[in-house]
């Protein structure tokens, strides 16, 4: 049993006055997949945007409660949040490569961030290989990010994300724009990835949760948690019937 | 504090600086405005020492360089009335016309291209229709209508009218587009055909926009130019009282300003009178801005209900 | 006729109006074109374009008025491109709604309706006499920037509107800072629509009369303008003088229409470079 990496305590989130989260609690632990499933619309999502507060760029979003990082609680307001989101990379829904080359996406966040000239090669290179790009594209770092394929750039914005060494990945439906063979590339990624990092997927593909992830939690309708526990018992044997009808598809 | 601290505290006063650059920015075209306003107040305000501003707007005659000048703008009001009246008359039809045919009927093939014609005509210096004006309109119309002079009000609104056409097409079009789809699926769910879908759903979705675009890319504008009315209205301050004034000299505002600040001695009592015409006019397309933009913003609200 | 018919007869009928409309005001612009080509062509040559004009006007080209149009288009730009793109960006990237963004948003579409006589007016008393500038090419760019400023926020803030959220979704979760995602990522994939922005403001600026006339314009100088304070003439201000207020006009007339020629030319050459580049952009947008 790994240590505990984040802990959420009485999450809320609200839209303007729309509240989309309720009084969520959790302890992810490190270097371990949890996966968050739910329908549509039950602020799964905006539970990550919680995670490294890139909720703060939409107007109206606020948070309250307390989220557990490094002993302290990252929502609060002195928390350096760009060094924060330095740690906690994420991928979206969407492929978003940046309109530059392949290498400069890669290499965005380590310029940012002050890394030396000389080092950027063996950055670029090794994200791209932990991302399982580099054979596709060693020869041609110079083209745009955007004539990449979409799983190709899937993994593009992994590596990119990899390349600031974050210590936790959120990942948003990462595979729902792609094909089943690219899925399938980005699954064995996120597996391999674990060693190293400690990841937190949304998605809403129940076959995917189960193969990816350690534990999973459940989000519902109204934006509270149901459920959470290790991903084999959650599917198996849960204990909420609400979560058993929409794991098995009755409703959701 | 820690060298972690200071380095926060430095990327956060950077990034604020930054922001409060930007605002400044930002913010210059409302200072420029308020300029705008206190400049011509202050350079205009010196008239009214010596008529009372009701006399000045009601005023028959307009004799600024005499010794007892008579400062009355009533004709240049009523000038610059009748031009735009006139141009509305042209404009809005034609625009308006243009409008729905780019937006609703025209084949996808030639709607660009007409968008990008049209936005070339509006392109074109007033300078230029002003020209036109003189050697082609001017002695066409004097010729046509057997008139001492081709320099007459009708002259002013046909050209202005011809500029005016394409911003009210082009913000039309914008209003028109702008129309859910739903509108007119509903419609055509009725049985009913384009155009009655046109005239009965899209019209009258999108008559804010439109208004907003008759207000402010037609009167505004119009009100407001300057050397093609200067060029071809023949600038004589006599009061046009009735339709057939369009046949005959006019004088706006806009004409008086530009022909008379060259003669105009600097702080006397005609500079003065030259800077109110301008608060006059100021103040006339300030509310017809308001006015438009008061409609546009209602009309948001309105939507999102 | 039936109903069915009637209502085919009234939608073919009003159709042909429209189409009728629309094509009028193509055939005026193709009839303003081609009459000021086919007049001014004759007069344009190598000297017209480069030299002085001589005898009082009455001959020579128009050399010093090509040089100040230009210099003034370029002054234009130079002062409202940055101060309308730096505008856009605190509109479009740093404020959320509220009171202050709606008064200057007011501020903006106002400005947009000032009348350009009046431009004239406030930049004669502001530039001119209260900063001392004179009447010069720095008076006149300045007055012309901020006739163009509302123009360039707005072109440039749809060019900014226009970048993919995501693009500064993904800057800020690699631990950009708000400037830093606006400068390395919005920026640069803004550029092209923003410089279409800027092209369209030389286009205004290179054919405004008005904002000038107090501010700027010379009806003539001997030599080309030596520094931001001189005087200058311009193109349109050119034509209007030699148009309306010499005493020469009759003589002079094809004079008129080649500088009316040369005018219309590096207006149109201006907009439609900005045209092509903006349609050249949609075509190759992959986002
Ligand atoms: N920017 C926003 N402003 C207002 N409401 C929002 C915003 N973004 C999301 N919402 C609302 O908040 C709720 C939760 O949204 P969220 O995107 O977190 O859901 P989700 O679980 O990720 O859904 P999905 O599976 O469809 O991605 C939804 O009802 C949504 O409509
Ligand atoms: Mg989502």
């Amino acid at each position: 049993m790994s240590a505990t990496m984040l802990t959420v305590k009485e999450l809320n989130f609200y839209y303007s006055k729309t509240q989309v989260l309720r009084d969520v609690n959790i302890e992810i632990p490190g270097n371990e997949v949890t996966a968050i499933i739910g329908p549509s619309g039950c602020g799964k999502s905006s539970f990550l945007k919680a995670l490294n507060r890139l909720y703060e760029i939409i107007p109206g979003a606020r948070v309250t409660g307390e989220i557990i990082y490094n002993g302290g609680n990252l929502l609060s307001r002195d928390v350096d949040v760009v060094g924060l989101r330095k740690e906690i990379g994420m991928v979206f829904q969407r492929p978003n490569p940046f309109p530059k080359s392949i290498y400069a996406n890669v290499a965005y966040g380590p310029r940012l961030h002050g890394v030396k000239r000389k080092e950027l090669d063996r950055i670029v290179e090794e994200s791209l290989r932990k991302a399982g790009l580099w054979d596709e594209v060693k020869d041609k770092l110079n083209k745009s990010g955007l004539d990449l394929s979409g799983g190709e750039q899937q993994r593009l914005c992994i590596a990119r994300c990899l390349a600031v060494e974050p210590k936790i990945i959120l990942m948003d439906e990462p595979c729902s724009a792609l094909d089943p063979i690219a899925t399938a590339k980005i699954e064995d990624l996120i597996y391999n990835l674990k060693q190293d990092y400690t990841v937190i997927i949304v998605t809403h593909n129940m076959q995917q949760a189960a193969r990816v992830s350690d534990k999973t939690a459940v989000f519902l309708t109204g934006g509270k948690m149901v459920e959470y526990g290790e991903t084999v018992k959650i599917f198996e044997n849960p204990e909420n019937k609400i979560v058993e009808d929409y794991i098995t598809g009755k409703f959701g | 504090m820690t060298n972690k601290q200071t380095s926060l505290f430095r990327r956060k006063l950077h990034e604020r600086t930054i922001k409060y650059f930007f605002f400044a920015c930002a913010a210059t075209s409302i200072v420029v405005l308020f300029f705008i306003a206190i400049f011509l107040f202050h350079e205009g305000v010196g008239v009214f020492r010596v008529v009372e501003i009701t006399d000045f707007l009601s005023g028959r005659r307009w004799a600024p360089a005499r010794v007892q000048p008579i400062l009355g703008i009533l004709p240049m009001l009523l000038g610059s009335l009748f031009v735009t009246v006139g141009a509305m008359i042209v404009a809005v039809p034609l625009g308006l016309s243009a409008a729905v045919y780019i937006a609703e009927i025209a084949p996808p093939k030639i709607k660009n291209p007409i968008k990008s014609a049209i936005e070339l005509l509006a392109g074109i210096p007033s300078v230029v229709y002003g020209f036109i004006g003189l050697v082609f309109l001017v002695p066409w119309l004097q010729e046509t209508f057997n008139l001492p002079t081709g320099f007459t009000a009708l002259t002013g609104s046909l050209l202005l009218g011809v500029m005016a056409v394409p911003i009210i097409a082009s913000i039309s079009e914008d209003a028109i587009y702008a129309v859910p789809r739903d509108f007119r699926e509903a419609s055509y769910a009725l049985g009913a055909t384009k155009w009655q879908t046109i005239t009965r759903a899209v019209l009258p979705a999108s008559i804010s926009g439109i208004s907003a675009a008759i207000i402010l890319g037609g009167m505004s504008r119009v009100i407001g130019e300057t050397m093609t009315v200067l060029m071809v209205t023949g600038n004589a301050p006599i009061i046009p009282d009735s339709i057939c004034s369009f046949l005959r000299p006019v004088r706006t505002m806009t004409a008086s300003v530009a022909l008379e600040m060259g003669e105009a001695a600097k702080g006397g009592i005609h500079y003065s009178a030259l800077f109110a015409i301008g608060l006059v006019l100021f103040t006339i397309t300030f509310l017809l801005n308001l006015i438009a933009d008061f409609i546009l913003h209602r009309y948001k609200e309105a939507q999102k209900r | 006729m039936n109903r069915v018919q009637r209502r085919r007869f009234a939608q073919a009928t009003a159709f042909a109006l429209l189409a009728f409309a629309t094509f009028l005001i193509l055939a005026i612009m193709v009839g303003i074109i081609s009459f000021v080509a086919s007049q001014g062509i004759g007069a344009i040559s190598w000297e017209f374009l480069t030299a002085f004009p001589r005898s009082g006007m009455t001959e020579g080209g128009i050399f010093p008025a090509i040089v100040g149009t230009f210099y003034l288009a370029m002054g234009t730009t130079l002062i409202s491109l940055p101060l309308g793109v730096f505008a856009a960006i605190y509109l479009v990237e740093y404020s959320y709604q509220g009171r202050l963004i709606r008064l200057i948003r007011i501020g903006i579409n106002n400005l947009a309706g000032v009348p350009s006589i009046v431009f004239g007016l406030f930049g004669l008393a502001l530039f001119v006499r209260h900063l001392g500038l004179g009447v010069s090419l720095l008076s006149g760019s300045l007055t012309l920037a901020f006739f163009v400023l509302p123009l360039v926020i707005r072109a440039s803030e749809e060019a900014l509107l226009a970048v993919p959220q995501g693009f500064r979704e993904g800057a800020l979760a690699l631990g950009a800072t708000k400037w830093q995602s606006v400068y390395t990522v919005v920026l640069p994939t803004a550029v092209p629509a923003i410089l279409t922005g800027g092209i369209l403001a030389l286009g205004i600026a290179a054919g405004q009369t008005a904002p000038i006339i107090f501010t700027a314009a010379a009806f003539f100088t001997p030599r080309l303008p030596d520094s931001i304070f001189s005087p200058i003439m311009a193109l349109p201000f050119h034509i209007y003088v030699m148009a309306s207020e010499s005493a020469h006009f009759a003589v002079t007339r094809h004079l008129q229409f080649g500088t009316a020629l040369v005018l219309l030319a590096i207006v149109f050459g201006i907009n439609i470079t900005a045209i092509i580049i903006r349609s050249q952009m949609r075509k190759r947008r992959r986002w």
